[in-house]
């Protein structure tokens, strides 16, 4: 019995390690073809790899190109930016220069249509109380007076007397010698007198120191003068335009106010021989 | 293009022609000019207009009177009206404004505030 046990156990050994070289055997040759696999894959891996780091070197040295050439462009951008804004920095300049010249040309725009609707009107009658109502307009609208007199020379006497007046008080003195005071001087020398100081003290006014005497010549000779005594409560201060009006008026006026005045005398002498030829032709 | 009916109304011819110079800068303005009030009043009625501009100082009828007149005139109670005149006290423009007039212009005038007044009253910039 121990035998047959014996020759069991026997008989049943050999099966096992036949198994075991055949499960080894398979074992290797799993391991085998794993590690054939991992070579493969080991292989694939290099080959990926070395593609990888050849795309890497490429995409560096593109990368790199790539930024030089945008260092380049954020140059040339900059250097244009700068080139711009000095640009922008002359045309604004350039703006400002030509927005003052249109306000200075608005403003002598202005001051030339005064002159010329002045000068328009001036010479637009011959009728001498006309002419005279008419710079007297123009004395207190465009000029801006409030107390002022026109006064015209008489020759034969050398006497100034006022012929028309605005706003001017009963204390005011009706005709000046030639050469007396600030009025009679400015006359006698032809020159215009501008009183010094601040043209808007109101202090009282004083009719033996205007604020502005214009003598009023043709040519060099003087026929009368426009005294400004009292400024408008609004008018600040003479400006340019004051002065090319003071200036217009001291020729323009005068030649106004002579031509009217002739046209009158010889209307009246025309109307006088006229009734003597009429009475001449009834006898 | 727009246009603007202006009528003037000032006694001095030398004024007239100053204001009527200044306002046809304005493109498309017509003026009409009157010597007086009842000169305005006689052209208010035949015409339409879109700013009455005018001064205080005239014979006949003066400014302040034509203000109220034309405020007093349902016809005409909303055309803007610019006084321009000599008058350039505190107490006068209050009184002008207080009639119902838009804006107070005292002379001497320049172009420059005048345009810019009725620009303004015209909506343009």
């Amino acid at each position: 019995m121990l035998k047959r046990r014996q020759e069991g156990i026997m008989e049943k050994e050999p099966a096992p390690i036949s198994k075991k070289v055949e499960e080894f055997l398979q074992v290797f040759k799993k391991g085998e073809e794993f590690t054939q696999e991992l070579l493969k894959e080991n292989e694939k891996l290099r080959y990926r790899l070395a593609q990888v780091e050849e795309v890497t070197k490429f995409s560096d040295r593109e990368g790199t190109y790539k930024v030089h050439s945008l260092e380049d462009r954020i140059k040339f951008l900059e250097d244009e930016n700068r080139g711009l804004i000095e640009r922008y920095r002359v045309v604004e300049e350039e703006n400002k220069d030509f927005a003052n010249r249109y306000i200075e040309v608005e403003a002598e725009n202005n001051n030339l249509a005064n002159l010329y609707v002045a000068s328009y009107q001036l010479h637009s009658t011959l009728d001498f109380n006309e002419s005279l109502k008419i710079i007297l307009e123009i004395v207190m609208n465009l000029i801006g007076a409030e107390e002022f007199s026109i006064m015209m020379l008489d020759e034969k006497t050398n006497e100034l007397t006022i012929v028309a007046q605005e706003g001017m008080g009963p204390e005011a003195r009706a005709s000046v010698k030639l050469g007396e005071g600030t009025i009679g001087g400015a006359a006698k020398a032809g020159d215009s007198f501008y009183r010094d100081g601040d043209p808007t003290d109101l202090a009282g006014v004083d009719y033996l120191h205007p604020l502005v005497v214009i003598p009023l010549k043709i040519k060099e000779h003087v026929i009368g003068v426009i005294v400004i005594y009292k400024l408008l409560v609004q008018k600040q201060a003479f400006s340019n335009v004051d002065y090319e009006l003071f200036s217009m008026l001291a020729g323009h006026a005068a030649t106004a106010l002579f031509s009217s005045k002739l046209y009158s005398q010889s209307e009246r002498k025309l109307t006088t021989i006229q009734s003597f030829l009429d009475l001449l032709k009834e006898k | 293009m727009p246009e603007y009916n202006f009528l003037v109304v000032e006694d001095s011819p030398t004024m007239r022609q100053l204001i009527s110079f200044a306002l046809k800068r304005i493109p498309g303005s017509k003026i009409v000019e009157a010597n007086d009030g009842i000169d305005a009043l006689k052209k208010l009625s035949t015409q339409k207009f879109d700013i009455i501009l005018t001064d205080i100082n005239m014979p006949i009828m003066d400014g302040l009177k034509l203000v109220s007149m034309v405020r007093n005139d349902p016809a005409h109670k909303t055309i803007p009206i610019v006084i321009i005149t000599t008058e350039g006290a505190e107490e006068d423009r209050k009184r002008g404004l207080a009639l119902g007039a838009n804006a107070y212009i005292p002379k001497p005038i320049q172009t420059a505030d005048l345009l810019s007044v009725v620009n303004g009253i015209l909506g343009n910039k």
